[in-house]
């Protein structure tokens, strides 16, 4: 038994360690802050979350797409949680084009909580001539399309700072403490009251880095919670298996003279 | 094989076992005389056969909702991981899954070297074993590349590119494989195919490696041969079976643990941006899994040249059987071995670690000496050990170590008989 429990441990170990050291490498110098889905209880900030929606909504939504997003996840368990009214309010304010209808024509109607976040762009092109050339990436997995994860969305959000003095930048091309390789085409976004939450949290910047950092987490992880939630259930279920099974062993080998 | 001269109890039993011997073949598993001093490094191989099973079941599930379509894979992924009930759990599971069967195998492959479990009778056992582990990378490798991430077009073409270095035929051959001039969809859908395959294919082999294995039966921590059944053996039910499952749990919670709280910590944070042949990631990365040989391809200059090592780095295992000369199987009689060993150990993690890391500098220096000892250690080390190596006493059976406590008191009884066994 000894020898088994050394086994798990250096197995935790080294799972920690290698945990420790990938995230070490790109984020021991990113911003953090205290995200409340961090951990293996970690859960969203309903209220963040719709902050985050707004930040989203009123400050990203004009470059970033949300493509593999619908209406509908607003409203669902372990998101943001709007009532199904808002979430429709909320997908009404915006149109899609719908169609062919019975004369063979496209229309335009309120999107529904079925539909997809709207784009704001209709393709790649037109995305890429709007923002001088480079592509606003679709932000629905972004943050684990980014090593460092929220720390690193969070960090960029919060890195413009003025540029080294060796460093020239291009039109168009701003400096950038954590982005990689320091140049960002998107300008500084976030500055202290750029929106005013209806909930009367005080929009710091760093309050709505962290607001919409955590509603893109959300966006990328959909099914967080739950995760955490059976993940906890399925690991005290399988460790009171094993000790029961551990016993079991014991009792059948107890019969041949030798230890297990 | 222990006893084929089973009879069902029942009439209708031995009615059916005169025609299809299926009962037979149950007791015949059931009772299969085991090596009682097995350890849990041997445990490994149920787990593999966990780990094959939850891939092929998590697999079919995932089969039905992926698209093999440039176009729809990535998005088709999305839809998995948001909209199908429980498709983010499945999918952590296959994915993590690779991970952890790998991490068994290398774990079930160590333990064969170690104990010398390669050696005679059991050469083909082993052979077996490298061709499966053959078809596993096989498969990864073509899993990996179905989300159509970037990393997952770019390490296909990457890895495909190889095919190329053949001189002659080469670009042909790439062509062939790709379908077309470049990774594209015909290359996915043909992988997804192939994919699908494969699992089955190792199916085949785990039967006829356990088979093979039923044959000499076990070898064990001592590497002596032994009586079975006898006194040294217990019935496969139900005292490996609670064993295996015992330690088939505590691999399901570290399992788990990767599942469910850091499920894509193995995987690259660039797969999750959809594949875009435009642009080449920073640095292309295989699964962790695959860095070792990833490590030998690089450290030689020559492309060529570079292909054969690392496949010769795989095929070699093929051949350990004749390369290591020495007739004491277990690694606790052979002092020397046992210190080779584990050089060997750490030579294949510094090899993993600089495959991760770019390949310049010290890294590169640092690969072609990891690379270099990889292949001395099988074409010289153990041929001349097994001739030079003075092995400690053997043990006359392992009653005497498992019953005594301690195997050195065992050994000391039996230093004068065991010539005659050498």
């Amino acid at each position: 038994m000894q020898r088994i429990l050394k086994i798990l441990f250096f197995l935790l170990i080294l799972n920690t360690n290698f945990a420790n050291s990938i995230s070490a490498e790109n984020s021991s110098k990113l911003l953090t802050t205290d995200w409340s889905f961090k951990g293996p209880f970690g859960k969203f900030d309903r209220a963040s979350l719709q902050r985050g929606y707004q930040v989203y909504n009123e400050v990203c939504a004009s470059c970033h797409s949300l493509k593999y997003v619908s209406y509908r996840n607003l409203s669902e368990k372990g998101g943001p949680e709007f009532s199904i009214k808002e979430a429709k309010a909320i997908a009404a304010s915006f149109e899609v084009t719908d169609g062919p209808n019975q004369d063979g024509e496209m229309f335009a109607r309120p999107a529904k909580l079925s539909d997809k976040f709207v784009m704001p762009y209709s393709n790649e092109e037109e995305a890429k001539s709007a923002n001088g050339g480079a592509y606003p990436p679709d932000m629905s997995v972004l943050v684990k399309a980014r090593s460092g994860g929220a720390d690193y969305i969070y960090s960029v959000l919060l890195g413009y700072v003025d540029p080294p003095e060796n460093i020239k930048l291009d039109d168009g091309v701003y400096y950038n403490k954590y982005m990689y390789g320091n140049k960002i085409k998107m300008p500084k976004q976030l500055s202290d009251g750029l929106v005013e939450y209806s909930d009367g949290t005080n929009a710091t910047e760093k309050q709505m880095a962290k607001d919409v950092v955590s509603f893109l987490m959300w966006t990328a992880e959909p099914h967080l919670e739950q995760r955490h939630k059976t993940g906890f259930r399925a690991i005290v279920y399988l460790i009171i298996l094993t000790v029961l099974v551990y016993f079991s062993m014991k009792k059948i080998w107890s019969r041949v003279e030798t230890n297990v | 094989m222990s006893d084929h001269n089973y009879t069902p109890s029942s009439k209708f039993g031995k009615w059916f076992n005169d025609r299809l011997p299926l009962l037979t073949l149950a007791n015949h598993l059931t009772d299969y005389p085991t090596p009682k001093n097995l350890n849990y490094w041997w445990t490994f191989g149920g787990i593999l056969t966990f780990c094959l099973i939850t891939q092929i079941i998590t697999g079919l599930v995932l089969a039905m909702h992926y698209i093999a379509h440039a176009d729809l894979a990535f998005s088709s992924v999305e839809h998995i991981m948001r909209d199908v009930n429980y498709g983010w759990l499945i999918r952590y599971i296959h994915a993590n899954g690779a991970s952890m069967f790998f991490l068994a195998v290398y774990i079930h492959i160590f333990r064969s070297l170690f104990y010398g479990s390669y050696k005679a009778p059991r050469e083909i056992i082993w052979i077996l074993g490298i061709m499966i582990y053959l078809l596993m990378m096989a498969a990864a490798f073509m899993g990996y590349v179905l989300p159509w991430g970037q990393m997952s077009f770019w390490g296909a073409t990457v890895i495909t590119n190889l095919f190329s270095a053949i001189p002659l035929v080469g670009e042909s051959i790439t062509t062939w494989l790709w379908g077309g001039y470049s990774v594209d969809n015909p290359t996915l859908t043909r992988f997804f195919t192939l994919h699908y395959l494969i699992p089955f294919l190792i199916l085949g082999l785990v039967v006829l490696h356990i088979w093979a294995l039923h044959v000499p039966g076990n070898n064990n921590p001592v590497g002596i041969d032994i009586q079975k059944p006898s006194k040294d053996t217990v019935p496969f039910h139900p005292y490996i079976v609670i064993k295996d499952l015992f330690a088939l749990l505590l691999f399901m919670i570290v399992f788990a643990f990767f599942v469910f709280y850091s499920p894509n910590i193995l995987g690259h944070a660039d797969n999750y941006i959809e594949a875009n042949p435009l642009v080449t990631p920073a640095h292309i990365v295989p699964e962790w899994y695959l860095l070792p040989f990833y490590a030998i391809l690089r450290s030689i200059p020559d492309k060529l040249l570079g292909v054969i090592a690392m496949l010769s780095a795989i095929f070699i295992l093929a051949a350990l059987p004749w390369l290591d000369t020495s007739k004491v199987r277990s690694a606790v009689f052979r002092p020397l071995y046992k210190q080779f060993y584990w050089i060997l150990v750490i030579d294949v993690l510094v090899l993993g670690y600089v495959g991760a890391m770019p390949a310049e500098g010290l890294y590169l220096l640092i690969a072609r000496v990891a690379t270099a000892y990889y292949f001395l250690h099988f074409l010289l080390v153990l041929p001349v050990l097994g001739k030079i190596e003075k092995t400690t006493p053997l043990p006359l059976s392992i009653t005497s170590p498992v019953l005594g406590g301690s195997a050195d008191l065992a050994m000391a009884k039996n230093t004068d008989v065991r010539k005659e066994k050498l």
